[in-house]
């Protein structure tokens, strides 16, 4: 008396993930959190909310933060997008990471890398940023463990510029 | 039992970071939705759409007939009730015969995707029979309310009464005497990660492999094993990444255990992830609690005799109920010397979802309302704040009226350091118009001395293992959920052993490979568990010499381990690598496995009166703080600018943890003080998405200064005690204390909105025009 749930219209979806160019057949509705999540298997980004209100999700497109979970999927077409799983590379950590990681920016660690990809773009636009700065740019990113004194003073921390020794 | 002297050298009073922090950082990290769940089905749950009432007809037949759909389970797959405290076991995972709050789960679905899932739910058909609902204690407890449970009169599930010392004779001598009634709303967990389990079912094996958001999967093993009825031995719990539990994963929560009932009927795996606003609803938080608090005490501040009435609206279930109400009046005692002391503590059903344990468990609303009363007495006789906590300082070793062991006490010189690093002395009453200061002390245990599943066992058990690869391997049953507490273990084992800490990995929360942990809940890991992995270490420590005084000939009482070399004496020339006295160790006996264990002795374990043990720890941390507010007074919006905290924790064995435990207790504190509070209309939550549960964002949070303090605890793991709570409670009645300091208003409500702050401005403001109208007419 029930059909099985009807097939969704689909549309090729080429973008750049992580600095390689893929292409996968996705859902009109599909949000980009679930793309991410559930065909490219990148878990590090994390649904903490019914929609836009946590900030877990957080990932860059074209360099700006987003909330994966209110962005559609093939509004990523032919732009890139990248997520936690995209900066350690060649076997390093990023300074954010690294930052995050040694001041103990990072406890539970569930809101880590939504907070690290917020904390990204604004370091990538404003590499020296003040307090409140750090603040503004990461109020839409909640965290349960750390109270967010540790997670100011990572960001303080990866902003530094770095000494070669 | 000292501290490794080499420690210094390796970074570790500085603190060392997580060791599963890089995991985190990466986003390598698998939570429990983030399992592989290839070919798993998803669930779904059928809850509730009222508040009370009697299930006429729950008709499934639609929904298990739609195509995709592989397992429909109800109340009827399920007669046994199940709950954190075995004596007040009166849930059941799906509700039979009747609802008792709005949400409460009824029936659920396994189905091939989400959407089909979810629209099965939708197919279910139900009919209710109304019966009346009950949203607050009061309405509840009325004469003539239908009573939720038959067994429980007055709709009351725990009445406790409790007398220390002549209270009423404290009171007559007492110089002052004063009462506030103080409310305080019902405020959520609200960790960042929801609900979720992934339920894998073999019906050829007749295997069931568990993974769970669970902060304690000994509790969660035990439950599924007695709603299931399968033996215990054919079930594994395992453990992955958790996105934070503040006390929200400690009870095994209805979705575990509807999760598993699905598997077993779809003869698969189940994965089952709850929506935010299902997370908000599966909560067993704090719960909405009424104050009244009487204090006697004399002209210098010492306190003569305390009377606290205490009701906690619990919810519709037990859940852990009886031992919240029983904290709340049993951790009156032990921060300061109370001589006399009356407790009458009620816990109330009402058809809402039921509250359980969370961070500061039962203490933080009562010490709230003490902290705050002890301000106005103290402004009353003219006693400076600190000076009012001094007048009713405890000492160590000693036992407090309701048979507290206090071995270790910190919070004088907690009270010092605050006091100086927030320049009180110079600072009060000279901060500029609309600004204040405010302090409050608090405490709270390192693990409760006796378990609430108590079989004999030891509290804490842990192995150590040491192989050909020379790796050493601590296994602890311990859930980290975030507050380090595996790192602690490689921490503790390496500083025992004198081993570099990256040579020690942790294997932790597996069933089938660890020892079994009573779990993170009331601060108990680091005290016990730490305890444990001492012990373990020094066990495998000492087959170590012994190999090492083999191979250079000398007395094993001669060895010393050092920075991985063993050495004879103190600057002996004779030494061997760490390496090679293990695989001389190992020639004897292969793999090495040694078992180190803890127990808190029966002379910890509480009083002999009703309800002793709940309060019971080997070591209470102690925390004082001070707030800097500004007050708006036209707004009624209070901004908090700086707060300083000191915490006893006996000795920090990762200092960089202990201050990341520190903040966020302090902030959690700010959250309920300030804006944190569940709100339900008819029992609908109002609240359930993290932007109605207004909690503090990082534009909002303040600077929280930490300066620990060591009072090296004798019974502690390195003379540790716990770290994560005790600053909680400590937050809300400094914060209200240095709103009274800024405007002098007192407020008796949390949060202190900004609403609760203009309406006592305007009252005030009302009694000022009516008392000057009053003086010009006389």
């Amino acid at each position: 008396m029930h059909g099985p749930s009807p097939q969704p219209k689909k549309r090729l979806l080429r973008l750049k993930l992580n600095g390689r160019w893929r292409e996968d057949a996705v859902a009109e509705q599909e949000l980009l959190v679930d793309y991410l999540r559930e065909v490219a298997n990148l878990t590090g980004v994390k649904i903490g909310c019914d929609g836009g209100e946590c900030g877990a999700c957080t990932v860059l497109v074209d360099g700006e933060a987003v909330p994966s979970c209110i962005t559609l999927a093939v509004r990523c077409g032919n732009r890139s997008v990248e997520t936690i799983e995209g900066l350690a590379t060649q076997g390093r950590l990023s300074r954010l990471q690294r930052a995050f990681h040694e001041k103990l920016g990072t406890q539970c660690g569930f809101c880590t890398p939504g907070m690290i990809m917020a904390a990204e773009a604004l370091l990538r636009r404003n590499p020296n940023p003040t307090d409140d700065e750090i603040r503004g740019a990461l109020s839409g990113n909640l965290c349960r463990c750390t109270g967010y004194v540790k997670i100011i003073e990572s960001v303080q921390a990866a902003a530094e510029p770095p000494h070669d020794s | 039992m000292t501290p490794d002297p080499d420690a210094d050298a390796r970074g570790l009073r500085r603190g060392v970071p997580l060791i599963d922090g890089i995991e985190k950082v990466t986003g390598r990290a698998r939570y429990t939705s983030d399992l592989e769940h290839a070919g798993a089905l998803v669930g779904a749950i059928f809850r509730s759409p009222a508040s009370h009432g009697e299930i006429v007809r729950l008709d499934v037949s639609r929904a298990r007939a739609l195509e995709g759909v592989v397992a429909v389970v109800t109340g009827e797959d399920c007669p046994h009730t199940y709950g954190v405290l075995p004596v007040a076991m009166n849930e059941y995972p799906m509700a039979r015969g009747r609802v008792r709050y709005r949400g409460e789960p009824i029936a659920a679905v396994a189905a091939i995707d989400a959407e089909t899932a979810e629209r099965a739910t939708r197919l279910i058909e139900l009919e209710l029979r109304e019966l009346p609902p009950y949203y607050t204690s009061e309405a509840a407890r009325a004469p003539g309310a239908t009573l939720l449970h038959d067994n429980k009169p007055g709709n009351v599930e725990r009445e406790v009464h409790h007398d220390f010392g002549d209270w009423q004779q404290g009171l007559a001598a007492a110089d002052l005497v004063r009462e506030a009634t103080i409310a305080c709303e019902e405020v959520n967990h609200a960790q960042i990660e929801p609900h979720a389990c992934l339920m894998d079912y073999d019906p050829i094996t007749e295997r069931l492999t568990v993974q769970s958001v669970s902060q304690v999967g000994y509790y969660l093993h035990l439950m599924l094993a007695r709603c299931l009825e399968i033996d215990t031995s054919r079930i594994r719990v395992v453990k992955p990444f958790i996105g934070g539990g503040f006390g929200a994963r400690v009870e095994v929560l209805n979705f575990e255990i509807i999760t598993a009932l699905l598997a077993r009927a779809a003869a698969g795996k189940v994965l089952m992830r709850l929506s935010r606003e299902e997370t908000f609803l599966t909560h067993r938080a704090r719960p909405q609690t009424d104050i009244t608090i009487r204090l006697g005490m004399m002209r210098d501040g010492k306190i003569t005799a305390c009377t606290c009435d205490v009701i906690q609206r619990g919810g519709a279930y037990a859940g852990y109920g009886i031992v919240t109400i029983l904290y709340a009046g049993a951790l009156l005692q032990g921060l300061y010397d109370i001589p006399a002391l009356r407790y009458n503590g009620y816990r109330v059903y009402a058809n809402l979802p039921p509250c359980g344990a969370m961070r500061g468990h039962g203490s933080v609303d009562t010490r709230h309302a003490f902290e705050c009363l002890l301000d106005r007495m103290a402004r009353d006789l003219g006693l400076d704040p600190f000076a009012v906590r001094r007048a009713n300082l405890l000492h160590a070793p000693s036992r407090t009226m309701n048979d507290l062991m206090i071995n270790s006490y910190g919070l004088a010189e907690c009270l010092d350091q605050v006091e100086r690093a927030s320049r009180w002395r110079d600072r009060l009453g000279k901060l500029p118009n609309g600004k204040g200061l405010g302090m409050a002390c608090s405490h709270y245990v390192s693990g409760a001395a006796k378990p609430i599943h108590w079989t004999g066992e030891p509290h804490a058990v842990v192995n150590v293992r040491l192989d050909f690869d020379c790796g050493i391997s601590a296994f602890t049953g311990a859930a980290d959920i975030g507050q380090g507490s595996s790192t602690m273990v490689a921490i503790a084992v390496a500083e025992t052993l004198g081993v570099a800490l990256d040579r020690v990995r942790v294997v932790a929360a597996d069933s089938a490979v660890t020892p079994k942990d009573n779990g993170a809940y009331s601060s108990r890991i680091t005290f016990m568990v730490g305890n444990a992995a001492i012990d373990a270490a020094n066990k495998l420590k000492e087959i170590l010499v012994a190999a090492a005084a083999a191979k250079l000939e000398a007395h094993p009482d001669e060895i010393e381990l050092i920075g991985e070399t063993f050495r004879v004496g103190s600057g002996g020339q004779a030494s061997l690598p760490f390496a090679e006295v293990a695989k001389a160790a190992l020639v004897d006996r292969g793999a090495i496995t040694v078992t180190g264990a803890f127990t808190c002795p029966p002379e910890s374990q509480g009083g002999r009166h009703k309800g002793g043990a709940v309060g019971s720890t080997m070591g209470f941390s102690y925390a004082a703080q001070v707030v800097e507010v500004s007050v708006d007074d036209a707004t009624g919006a209070v901004t908090v600018d700086q707060v300083w905290t000191a915490l006893d924790c006996g000795h920090a064995i990762n200092p960089l943890a202990v201050e990341g435990q520190i903040q966020g207790s302090v902030w959690m504190g700010m959250g309920q003080a300030m804006c944190e509070e569940t709100r339900y209309i008819e029992g609908l939550p109002a609240h359930a998405s993290l932007l109605e549960y207004r909690m503090p964002t990082i534009a909002e949070s303040p600077p929280i200064e930490v300066h620990i303090v060591e009072t090296h605890d004798p019974y502690g793991p390195f003379g540790a005690k716990e770290a994560s709570e005790g600053a909680l409670a400590g937050f809300p009645p400094a914060f209200v204390n240095a709103i009274a300091n800024a405007i002098g208003v007192d407020l008796d409500a949390l949060p202190v909105t900004p609403e609760r702050v203009m309406d006592a401005l305007i009252q005030r403001r009302r009694q000022t025009r009516l008392a000057t109208r009053l003086k010009a007419a006389s």
